[in-house]
Order: C-alpha cells, then structure tokens, then sequence
C-alpha cells in the first residue's frame, strides 16, 4: 500500500503544478514552432486541425472567462485523467494474466 | 516538440504511426506477462507527472521556451517498454483533448517523444552503468546524460522526418532543432534527477533501473 502513498504524494504534486504553476508557464514559442517559425515552415502547421473535437483546446478549460483559470481547470482535468487511464491501463494488464488461460 | 497536422507527410506520419504501433503492441504484450502489481500505481503516477509537468514550459535562449518529456524518467522508473505505453497515453490525451500535436502525426509525436527516448535512454543508461561504479550518483549522473540525450534524440529524429517530408531542408532545421533542444535537454536531465532522487530515497524498488544488488538475480 506504501506505493499508492508515493503515487498520491506524486499526484499532488502534479495537480498543484498543473493548478498554480501551469498558468504561469512560459508563452514563448517551444523549440520546435521557433524552428518552424524562423525557417518558415509554421504557416504549414496553421490549416484546420485533422482531429476538431478536442474539448479543451490549447488547455483552455471551456466555458472559462480568465485564461490562467481555464488552464488550471485543463491542467487539473489532464492530471487526473491521465492518472485515472495510467492506472486503469496497468490495472487491466496485471488483471488480465489472472484470468484463465 | 508536438508536431501539428501539415509539417510532414503521408508516408512519413503512416509509417512513423505504424513503427509507434508496433511498438506499444510490443509493449503491452510484454506487460501482460511482467508487470508488477506495485506498477499499476507507478503508471498512473509517472503519466499524471508527465502531463503536468509538460505544461511548464520554461524559457531558454532567444524567445523560445522548452518543456519537460518524461520518456527517460518514465524508461528508468518503469521499464523501457512501459514508459512507451505512458507517453503514448499521455500523448493521446493531450492530442484529443487539448489539441496539443496532430491526430494524424500522433504517431510521429509517440515516435519522437516517447520511443526514442524511453528505448534509447533506457538501454544507453543500462550500458553507461556498466563502466560506472554501483552508486546513486553515478546512476543518477548517467541518468542526467541520458535524459539530455533522449531530448537531442527526439530532436534530431524530428528534424529528419522534416526533411524527408520535403518541409525543409535538413541542412536548415537539423543545426536549429538540435542547438535549441540541447539547451532543452537541460531542464530535462535536472527534472529527471530529481524525481528519480526522491524516489530512490523513498522506495529504491520502485525503480526499475535501479540495480538491486541485495536480491537474487
């Protein structure tokens, strides 16, 4: 059980990143869209997205006023999610070697 | 790093996409038979790490910033092969839902950012161990080295899909993508130690590169 407790102080920390940290993040362009941008390829990137149902866009929480609260609420949704599908992931692979052959 | 829909093409995105594939089948036909129930924790805890700490972009030279990717740490803590499994979730989550990278360079973003470093580190760190003596520093500093590593790794495998998708020359963005992530790669290897630091203080059988001399092999 002492593992799920460095797993949940590691979550917490992940959360209060993502929460107080994430909209504090820098804006600056990352490496790649500055590569893109100053050997002018990044216009090739800025057509419709193939994939236009994402919820949270630019992990800006919807339906959210204040832009650094909209990315708290994404950081804190993401966190969790990825928490959820990482264990549930693991949990049905260990699960599934029980299981009669 | 995450590649958007447009910078590369057809046959680089659906080869890059089935090379990613076959990789996690590898990856899950492999957990079934070995991983731990004490794993199951560790899988959720290094992806929920992982997406929140990509968040955090930090600033480096010239008005670009670079963030954190985790397929190192997540080889060293995990196991090669899982920490694949960990990016590519992590990564599909932030392709759906927040529209960070592609859907259809989703595989070319595992590729880069998850294969390479996760394989790559976790084998180069099992190598550079060997000549190295069996204490938390000099595992800790092969860690560093491989971190820095799986980000310049990442990069260059970037650059060179790039170039073979006619985007740009490689002579252009090979120079660019890697003096850039080499500075990157920095935060990398210092965000890499420090949580493999706490975790070998706290629970060193938790980390699966960790050699555990006391047990039997």
């Amino acid at each position: 059980m002492k593992t799920w407790i460095l797993a949940g102080a590691f979550l917490a920390l992940s959360l209060a990143l993502a929460y107080f940290v994430a909209p504090h993040a820098s804006e600056s362009p990352d490496g790649l869209e500055k590569v893109a941008e100053d050997k002018g390829f990044l216009e090739k990137g800025e057509g419709d997205p193939a994939w236009k149902k994402s919820p949270a866009p630019d992990y800006k929480f919807p339906g959210v006023g204040d832009e650094k609260r909209a990315t708290s609420l994404a950081g804190i949704a993401g966190v969790a999610g990825v928490f959820v599908l990482g264990c549930g992931v693991a949990w049905v692979l260990t699960r599934r070697r029980a299981a009669p052959k | 790093m995450h590649i958007p829909d447009g910078f590369l093409s057809g046959p680089i995105n659906g080869a890059l996409a089935c090379a990613s594939v076959a990789v996690c089948g590898v990856a899950t036909w492999r957990a079934r038979a070995t991983l731990g129930e004490k794993q199951v924790p560790m899988l959720g805890m290094a992806g929920a790490f992982i997406f929140a700490v990509q968040m955090l972009n930090f600033p480096v030279a010239g008005g670009t910033s670079g963030h954190f990717l985790g397929a190192a740490m997540a080889a060293l803590l995990l196991g090669p092969l899982n920490a694949c499994l960990v990016m590519a979730l992590v990564l599909a989550v932030q392709c759906f839902l927040f529209a960070d990278g592609g859907m259809t360079a989703l595989g070319a973003n595992v590729f880069n950012m998850g294969v390479v470093g996760a394989l790559c580190g976790g084998i180069l760190h099992r190598v550079i161990r060997t000549v190295l003596p069996r204490t938390r520093g000099a595992f800790l500093g092969a860690a560093f080295v491989v971190s820095w590593l799986s980000v310049v790794g990442g990069a260059a495998a970037c650059a060179f899909e790039l170039a073979f998708s006619g985007t740009v020359p490689l002579k252009v963005v090979l120079p660019a993508m890697l003096g850039v992530h080499a500075i990157i790669g920095l935060g990398e290897g210092l965000i890499t130690c420090a949580v493999l630091a706490v975790v070998l203080g706290a629970r060193p059988d938790l980390v699966v590169a960790w050699p555990r001399a006391a047990e039997p092999a």
